[in-house]
């Protein structure tokens, strides 16, 4: 098994919970992991991306090779975009819809829309609209997670387990919220891809 | 023993904490930070009563680390690479003095310049130092190295330093860890002036360096870090340093290679593993993060029929960190076609949050300046940088911590008038107030800004050494009490701080103008906590 994940967002908007929980879940299932993480002057609002690398084989390199990813977990559309070239041909992109707008010359949603609709292989939801109806608007980051659960490989209560070791010094609501959260995700990719 | 993922900064931690530290210096710097955070949540260090305090900057935190290390004890000092040059003066005295007990030098570099301002690879330093330098490739060679270090410092009595970059340092992953050691006994030198560098005795330890460097050689031929892989096709060999291993690895799955490898993670080079490959093999390829340093070395002033590839000839990129690309191409490997990033997608540079201080600061000085011709605030390192970008563009030079002040005075000295710093509380403590003095003593005609937030926030919110005490620090130095004013940064407070600061600008002398208002995100964070305690 070899799982590739390049993880995309803005900073602030918690794609290092995303890695803590696929991290702490392909641990327990035994599996080797690498996961590059950006700290510093870009968590300042700008561009933030992780390389999560599973492997059942030790694995050599902290960052994955270009073309390489088999899955992008984005929770913002532009910043999806802007990892595509370490997409395999064969990888899925999966990809909140609403925009993170903190600059002036932020693109067209319809055409950053246009650009995920064009790749064969995609799930794009509105995470931010889910975690709403949820009364969940700080977990849209498990909302998108969840939306990727189905193509990680890895057992999905491990998953549920992770996220109450993880957030389990916040409490059970917290926890409860985050698991929901997940699990609604989960749902929206289950019925696209059976249809 | 147990099993844990870590970051490469957190295995350095834990192996500190193993391998028995009395005391850990640092000052915050990316990507080195996670070192000391990691020490100070651990609760094993709090039962160990480790000291585990930042410091007012990385020379400080040196000499310090010095301090402990003359008492026998185990201490680390971290820093990010830009760091050293602020500590560089007691750190090649260092190797002059030697250590009593064991003391590792960390720094944290930073190619492609993630967030610093520069790129400079610290084993640079270790050369100039003559000391021994470790470079893991993993965070579970990076946690074994710091055992070894210690070794190495007590049984040549000398620091060590121990480089990483930001890749290795922000990078996690699980590490075994090993039994751990006790602390140790003070014991101060047995040569009471071992530390004494008055000429005559520097002599003597220049002497003395010289001699054990000689051994250096020998630990880093005999290091289990140092790892030579023979191959059949002999028709190119590989020298892979630190991190480059990995990425040479990841270009084949198999770990099997055509090629002689030559994995090189301790320095002085190990001289007869590199004459070996370069004898035995037709031409050689480097693989280095950072400067060409090795390349540089092997290639000689003078080039010999050998040819050697690397960063110098263009074969790698001469500058910025590499990845399994980079490498796969200066193998001559096939590329595989990658998709395009599309041309809609726009860059998102970092920026101030809402609602953040120096927000309203930049507001009120660009209003406050409006008058003047444009070109004269001085300004400095931390979030407050970021005003050099619009919609503020409210600074002009960010060079090194505390420049800011010095540099105003320099233009003021030469007639530039006003001139203006803009500084952050954390970095007037690291390196302003000897620059402030100066201005005092010389009467330079400065407006000097200090952006107090409370906390040193670039870097994730620590502590701020002058917290408390910034208008008395001020006073003491000699700026005219009348002088040193306090403005609160606030939408509504605006007209009124607009009025402060043209006043002060037409000041012919130092004045001082403390804007003060606590970062958001560290004023959250302190809510959230106190909200959880209640
Ligand atoms: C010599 C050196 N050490 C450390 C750093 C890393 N660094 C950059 S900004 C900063 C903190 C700045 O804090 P402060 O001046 O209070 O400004 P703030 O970020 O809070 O606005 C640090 C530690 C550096 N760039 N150079
Ligand atoms: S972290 Fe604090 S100081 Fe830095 S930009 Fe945000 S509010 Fe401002």
């Amino acid at each position: 098994m070899k799982k590739d994940i390049i993880l995309a967002g803005v900073g602030g908007q918690g794609i290092l919970s995303i890695a803590a929980i696929i991290g702490y879940a392909a641990v327990e299932t035994g599996l080797f992991l690498k996961q590059a993480e950006v700290h510093g002057m870009s968590q300042r609002g700008g561009e933030v991306q992780s390389h999560l690398r599973l492997s059942s084989s030790p694995i050599a390199s902290d960052l994955i090779p270009e073309g390489k990813a088999n899955l992008i977990i984005s929770i913002e559309p532009m910043e999806a975009l802007r990892y595509l070239p370490m997409l395999a041909p064969d990888g899925w992109l999966i990809t909140n819809t609403e925009p993170f707008i903190n600059i002036p010359n932020y693109p067209e949603i319809d055409k950053l829309m246009d650009e995920i609709n064009n790749l064969p292989y995609h799930i794009a939801l509105n995470a931010d609209k889910i975690a709403k109806e949820l009364n969940a608007t700080k977990s849209v980051n498990m909302v998108v997670l969840g939306a990727a659960s189905p193509f990680l490989d890895i057992n999905y209560e491990k998953m549920e387990n992770a996220i109450r070791t993880i957030f389990k010094r916040k409490g059970n609501e917290i926890v409860d919220i985050n698991i929901a959260a997940m699990k609604a995700g989960r749902n929206y990719t289950e019925s696209v891809i059976k249809k | 023993m147990d099993k844990l993922l870590l970051l490469g900064d957190e295995s350095i931690a834990q192996a500190a904490i193993d391998a028995g530290i009395s005391g850990v210096y640092a000052y915050p710097g990316t990507p080195s930070t996670e070192i000391m955070e990691y020490i100070q949540n651990s609760k094993e260090a709090e039962e160990l009563n480790i000291f585990r305090n930042w410091a007012s900057n990385e020379k400080t935190a040196m000499e310090a680390a010095i301090g402990m290390s003359y008492t026998g004890k185990r201490t680390i000092c971290c820093m990010k690479h830009v760091g050293l040059n602020v500590a560089a003066d007691p750190f090649i005295n260092s190797a002059f003095t030697g250590a009593n007990g064991g003391l590792i030098v960390v720094t944290a570099d930073d190619p492609s310049m993630h967030s610093s301002q520069n790129e400079q690879d610290s084993r640079f330093y270790g050369k100039f130092a003559m000391l021994p330098v470790f470079e893991p490739s993993n965070q579970q060679e990076a946690y074994d190295m710091v055992f070894s270090a210690f070794e190495i410092s007590e049984k040549y009595k000398i620091p060590v330093l121990l480089r990483i970059t930001t890749r290795l340092a922000h990078s996690r992953s699980a590490i075994v860890r090993r039994k751990k050691l006790p602390q140790k006994d003070l014991k101060l030198p047995d040569d009471l002036k071992q530390f004494v560098l008055l000429p005559a005795i520097a002599r003597k330890k220049f002497k003395a360096l010289l001699s054990t460097s000689k051994n250096f050689f020998v630990e880093a031929e005999n290091s289990p870090f140092n790892q030579y892989f023979d191959a059949t096709d002999k028709s190119k060999g590989i020298i892979a340093c630190g991190l480059a291993y990995n990425y040479l690895m990841e270009n084949y799955p198999d770990r099997k290679l055509p090629n002689p490898v030559l994995k090189i993670s301790q320095y002085p080079l190990p001289r007869s593993l590199v004459e070996k490959i370069y004898n035995e093999c037709n031409e050689i390829l480097v693989l280095e993060e950072g400067y060409p340093i090795v390349e540089e070395l092997l290639k000689g002033i003078v080039s010999k029929n050998k040819t050697v590839y690397g960063r110098l000839d263009g074969t790698l990129p001469r500058d910025g960190e590499l990845n399994p690309r980079s490498v796969s191409i200066a193998l001559g490997l096939p590329q595989n076609k990658v998709r395009e990033v599309p041309s809609i997608v726009v860059p998102r540079p970092p920026s101030l949050c809402p609602s953040c201080p120096h927000i309203d600061l930049f507001l009120a000085l660009n209003d406050a300046l409006k008058s003047y011709t444009p070109g004269r605030v001085f300004s400095d390192i931390g979030c407050y940088t970021l005003g050099a970008l619009p919609p503020y563009n409210a600074i002009n030079s960010c060079v090194d911590m505390g420049a800011s002040l010095t540099m105003a005075k320099g233009a003021a000295d030469a007639g530039l008038f006003p001139s203006v710093t803009v500084i952050g509380d954390s970095t007037f403590t690291h390196s302003g107030i000897t620059g402030l003095l100066d201005a005092v003593n010389d009467k330079s005609s400065i407006t000097v800004i200090i952006l107090d937030n409370i906390t040193t926030a670039m870097t994730g919110g620590q502590p701020s050494a002058g917290t408390g005490k910034l208008e008395n620090i001020c006073e003491g130095i000699g700026v005219e009490k009348e002088h040193i004013k306090i403005i609160k940064p606030l939408k509504k407070n605006h007209e009124e701080n607009v009025k402060v600061i043209k006043e002060e600008l037409e000041y012919k002398g130092v004045s001082i103008i403390i804007s003060r208002r606590e970062c958001v995100v560290s004023l959250n964070k302190r809510m959230s906590e106190k909200f959880k305690k209640n």
